[in-house]
C-alpha cells in the first residue's frame, strides 16, 4: 500500500495539457508521461471537459494509477491530479 | 434428386441465385469461433465452395458456392472438424453477443456464457417466425441489444459509501445522467436519474462506489422491413435465472399468440402489449 496522499496539499512533479489532442491521444499523452515519472510522483493534467474528463480518470485506474482529483478550472477544462502507480500491484 | 429446399433452409442452406448453390450458414455463438474451427471452414470452403466465407451481420459464417450434391459431405466434413451448420426459417436464430466483462473494460456482465446458455436453451427451437437474441455487456451496447427480439444489456445498480470516498469529482463527471453532484463534503446520488451505465463504478479511484451486476432486457426489437426498438419492459434483473424466466415467457408469448409468419414485434403490437407484461411479472 503506497501512503495516502492528501489531493487537497499535493504538489505535482510534472504538468502536462493534452487540451490539443483526443482520444485516445489523450490517453496515450497521459501515460507516456507517467512513464518519466518515479512511482508515488504526482502527474497534473490539464484536459478539456467531455469526452476527456469522462474517460482518462477511467483509463488511468485501470492501469493502476491513483486518481486524486478531478477539477473544475472554469474555462472549459480541467485539472487531473494523478499518482504514479508501480508496474505490477 | 428432388430437393427439400425447406429441409435445406432448416440447416442453413441458403438458396442462391445460382441454381443448385447454396450459401451454406454455419453455428457460431456471440462471435467467437477457435483457431481449429476457423481452419475447419478454410478447409471446407476451398474444397467445396469458392475459397472464401461471408461474415454475416449477426456474427455469422456463410460458405457461399456449396453444391447440391455435396451438401451430406460438407456437414460431415464440418462435424467432424467441430463446426455445427447453423439455421434460417421461423426459429430461434444465431444468439450474438459482445466480448464482455472477460474481455472489455466496459463490459458488466459475463455476456458469452449467457450466450452460450441461452443458444443451449433456444436455438433452433421453432416458432411461429423468426426469433433473435442478443447480448451486450454495457451501455455502449455494440451489440445493439433492442435491434432483437429479446436483448440483454448488462448494467450495474451502483451505490456509495461515503468512507471509502477520496471526494475528488471523477464520479460527477464520469455520469452522463446528471445523477451525481458533490459538495466539499459529500456525494449525493439521485436513484431516478441513474441508467445503471456503471460509469461511477468504473471510474471509482478508491472503489466507494460499487455495482452489482444487472441485466437490462428489452423485447420486441426489429431491424429489417420494419424498424422497431425493443422495449424494457422489467426492471434491471439482477438475478440471471430471472433473466431466463423472461426469456422463457417470451418464448411462451410468442409461440402462443403469433401467427405464423408474424414477428415478436407485430404480435405484441397486435395482442396487447399488457398481457407480455402480466406474463412476465408473472414468471419473475
Amino acid at each position: 500500500m503506497t501512503k495516502k496522499t492528501d489531493p487537497r496539499t499535493a504538489e505535482p512533479d510534472a504538468e502536462l495539457d493534452i487540451c490539443d489532442v483526443v482520444c485516445p491521444m489523450t490517453f496515450v499523452k497521459a501515460k507516456v508521461a507517467l512513464d518519466d515519472l518515479e512511482v508515488g510522483q504526482i502527474l497534473a493534467i490539464r484536459l478539456n471537459d467531455g469526452e476527456p474528463t469522462e474517460n482518462v480518470p477511467r483509463s488511468l485506474k485501470e492501469d493502476g494509477h491513483r486518481v486524486l482529483k478531478l477539477t473544475d478550472n472554469r474555462d472549459g477544462t480541467y485539472r487531473l491530479l494523478v499518482k504514479k502507480a508501480p508496474d505490477y500491484f | 434428386m428432388a430437393a427439400d429446399y425447406k429441409a435445406l433452409k432448416n440447416g442453413g442452406f441458403m438458396r442462391q441465385r445460382q441454381k443448385d448453390n447454396f450459401s451454406l450458414r454455419l453455428k457460431v455463438i456471440g462471435g467467437n469461433l477457435t483457431s481449429g474451427q476457423l481452419n475447419t471452414i478454410s478447409r471446407a470452403a476451398e474444397t467445396y465452395g469458392h475459397g472464401y466465407v461471408h461474415l454475416t451481420s449477426r456474427q455469422g459464417v456463410e460458405i457461399p458456392f456449396i453444391q447440391l450434391k455435396d451438401v451430406e459431405d460438407v456437414k460431415k466434413a464440418l462435424s467432424d472438424g467441430g463446426v455445427e451448420t447453423g439455421v434460417c426459417g421461423p426459429r430461434v436464430r444465431t444468439v450474438t453477443a459482445c466480448q464482455g466483462i472477460d474481455i472489455c473494460p466496459s463490459g458488466c456482465i459475463d455476456t458469452l456464457d449467457l450466450a452460450n446458455e441461452i443458444s443451449g436453451r433456444y436455438f433452433g427451437r421453432n416458432l411461429p417466425h423468426k426469433f433473435k437474441f442478443g447480448v451486450t455487456g454495457c451501455q455502449n451496447n455494440c451489440l445493439k441489444a433492442e435491434e432483437n427480439d429479446v436483448g440483454i444489456k448488462g448494467g450495474y445498480v451502483v451505490s456509495w459509501q461515503s468512507a471509502d470516498c477520496s471526494l475528488c469529482g471523477v464520479c460527477v463527471k464520469a455520469c452522463r445522467q446528471g445523477a451525481i453532484t458533490a459538495d466539499e463534503e459529500k456525494v449525493y446520488f439521485d436513484p431516478e436519474k441513474c441508467s445503471n451505465c456503471g460509469r461511477c463504478v468504473k471510474a471509482c479511484p478508491t472503489d466507494a462506489w460499487s455495482g452489482i451486476p444487472g441485466y437490462i432486457v428489452s423485447f420486441g426489437g426489429t431491424f429489417g422491413n420494419l424498424i422497431a426498438q425493443g422495449l424494457q419492459l422489467t426492471p434491471i434483473l439482477t438475478d440471471r435465472e430471472k433473466v431466463l424466466k423472461a426469456c422463457d415467457a417470451a418464448l411462451d408469448y410468442f409461440a402462443e399468440h403469433a401467427r405464423a409468419g408474424e414477428r415478436f414485434r407485430l404480435a405484441a403490437d397486435r395482442v396487447g402489449w399488457e398481457a407480455l407484461k402480466s406474463l412476465l411479472e408473472s414468471r419473475l
